[in-house]
């Protein structure tokens, strides 16, 4: 009979630290995109939303590299750590990107006269949504546990060159109505703001950036791995269990 | 990559080629299925004249995509189901050689049904279809999705869940390339803008083609151990 290891049901010190961080942080980055930057002039007060909309995609990369580097990990080592840390990423990147893809929806009914438009931009989120969603049920249609690691890992790896190369696609074609902030955009972009013409813009923007493009998706990977490595402790005990 | 590398690859191919040929099996299939969903489109589109030359590309390449998942799924069933995939692995051959053997196999089907699905979108829709770049454009296409395609069969084969799964996980892998295959067929079906517009995407399928191949190539050994 083999010898499981206790795991502590409480969160370890580290990620409670991040947690408070992380909170404390949201919550001035709020205060920041509501209160502390001007209203636009052209736009008003829909475009506070920009502070959440535009991190949240680069909190979803995020989350997506840590899913293709656990996955690699993974079939290098054989490690399940990274596995756990793969479909951690996956699941908090795909509640980015619906963030993301929500958060600019509110703000185009009012700008673009409509809820969703099939520019290039929003159909390649839409696409790396799926494909991530595919991944999540790739893994729930295989039921050993070492396959199903080895192969989300290689799914992972495919999915996230794919959405790579539909990101550059995208940029290829110039006829996205979608605005760019920073940098040229294209001359069809409808929607497009000055950062410099309204005070704390800026302020606000570098703030929510690494807010929710780092800390956010960091911390909720740690809790996602945690209550893994937890799901397969209690697996291991009702293995065990049911061999007595 | 040896002689011997090569031959290995050609046995599997041949195996691949003369199990078609004996059951005609996934030709038919995927033929049949080809058909019914260019007709099956005709009717539900019911485009007009200027409608046709924006949408036939997008009904070509997709209807050959989900022809392809067809084909694909039922060649790996067969392997599983008559266990020669098993058999296969347990013999000398690089994971490789079986990977390029079976890809080639499965994109010669592909190409076999992409020809036909051209002529007879020729004819139905009285559009130029029949240009070298369109099956240029159908070979660049054919070959990055059996690269992709023959790995995630594979894969999907060995889950629960087998004939759902791969449309699933193909789909979005395999939208690069659609998009890039109907972005390159509209301007040489409105015979327009061609030599600027087409060689961009003609480069980047074949990009995308040699970065799927690779890939696959390198991941097929994790996909099939036992």
């Amino acid at each position: 009979m083999t010898t499981i290891s206790p795991v502590s049901p409480a969160p370890r010190a580290g990620l409670q630290v991040m947690s408070a961080t992380t909170l404390i942080a949201v919550a001035v980055g709020l205060y920041l995109a509501l209160i502390f930057a001007g209203t636009d002039i052209d736009q008003g007060n829909i475009q506070r939303i920009f502070y959440i909309h535009m991190p949240a995609f680069f909190g979803a990369f995020t989350a997506f590299s840590a899913t293709v580097l656990g996955g690699i990990l993974y079939l290098i080592t054989r490690n399940p750590r990274w596995d756990r840390m793969a479909v951690a990423g996956v699941e908090v990147g795909l509640m980015l990107s619906l963030v993301n893809l929500l958060t600019g929806s509110i703000w185009a009914r009012p700008i673009w006269n409509t809820w969703w438009t099939w520019d290039p931009r929003l159909t390649s989120t839409a696409v790396m949504v799926l494909t991530y969603a595919a991944y999540l049920m790739l893994r729930a249609g295989i039921e050993q546990p070492e396959q199903r690691r080895r192969f989300a890992a290689v799914y992972g790896i495919l999915a996230i060159v794919t959405v790579v190369i539909t990101l550059v696609i995208i940029r290829v074609r110039d006829d996205t109505i979608h605005p760019v902030v920073v940098g040229t955009g294209s001359t069809a972009a409808e929607g497009t703001f000055d950062v410099q013409a309204t005070r704390g813009v800026t302020t606000a923007l570098l703030f929510n950036l690494p807010v929710w493009g780092l800390l956010i998706p960091i911390t909720l990977m740690m809790f996602r791995m945690r209550l893994e490595q937890l799901t397969e402790h209690v697996d291991r005990l009702k293995a065990e269990l049911m061999e007595r | 990559m040896t002689p011997l590398f090569w031959r290995a690859c050609w046995l599997i191919f041949r195996k691949d080629w003369l199990q078609e040929q004996r059951s005609r099996e996934l030709i038919s299939l995927m033929t049949l299925f080809g058909l019914l969903s260019t007709l099956t489109f005709s009717f539900a589109l019911q485009l007009d004249r200027l409608s046709r030359v924006e949408s036939v590309s997008g009904i070509l390449w997709v209807t050959i995509l989900f022809a392809m998942i067809l084909g694909m799924d039922r060649s790996a069933g067969n392997d599983r189901e008559n266990e020669t995939f098993l058999a296969i692995l347990l013999s000398p051959i690089p994971r490789a050689a079986i990977f390029i053997g079976k890809s080639i196999a499965n994109g010669l089907f592909a190409l076999t049904i992409g020809a036909i699905l051209i002529g007879l979108m020729t004819f139905l829709y009285n559009l130029p279809l029949l240009q070298p770049m369109i099956f240029l454009i159908l070979l660049l296409l054919v070959v990055g999705l059996s690269s992709v395609g023959t790995l995630l069969a594979t894969m999907t084969v060995q889950t629960r869940s087998r004939s759902t799964l791969l449309p699933i996980v193909m789909l979005p892998t395999a939208l690069p390339l659609v998009l890039a295959a109907v972005s390159a067929t509209i301007p040489l079906i409105a015979q327009s803008d061609v030599n600027n517009s087409i060689a961009m995407w003609i480069q980047l399928m074949a990009v995308l083609d040699a970065v799927y191949f690779t890939l696959a190539v390198l991941l097929f050994d994790f996909v099939v151990e036992e």
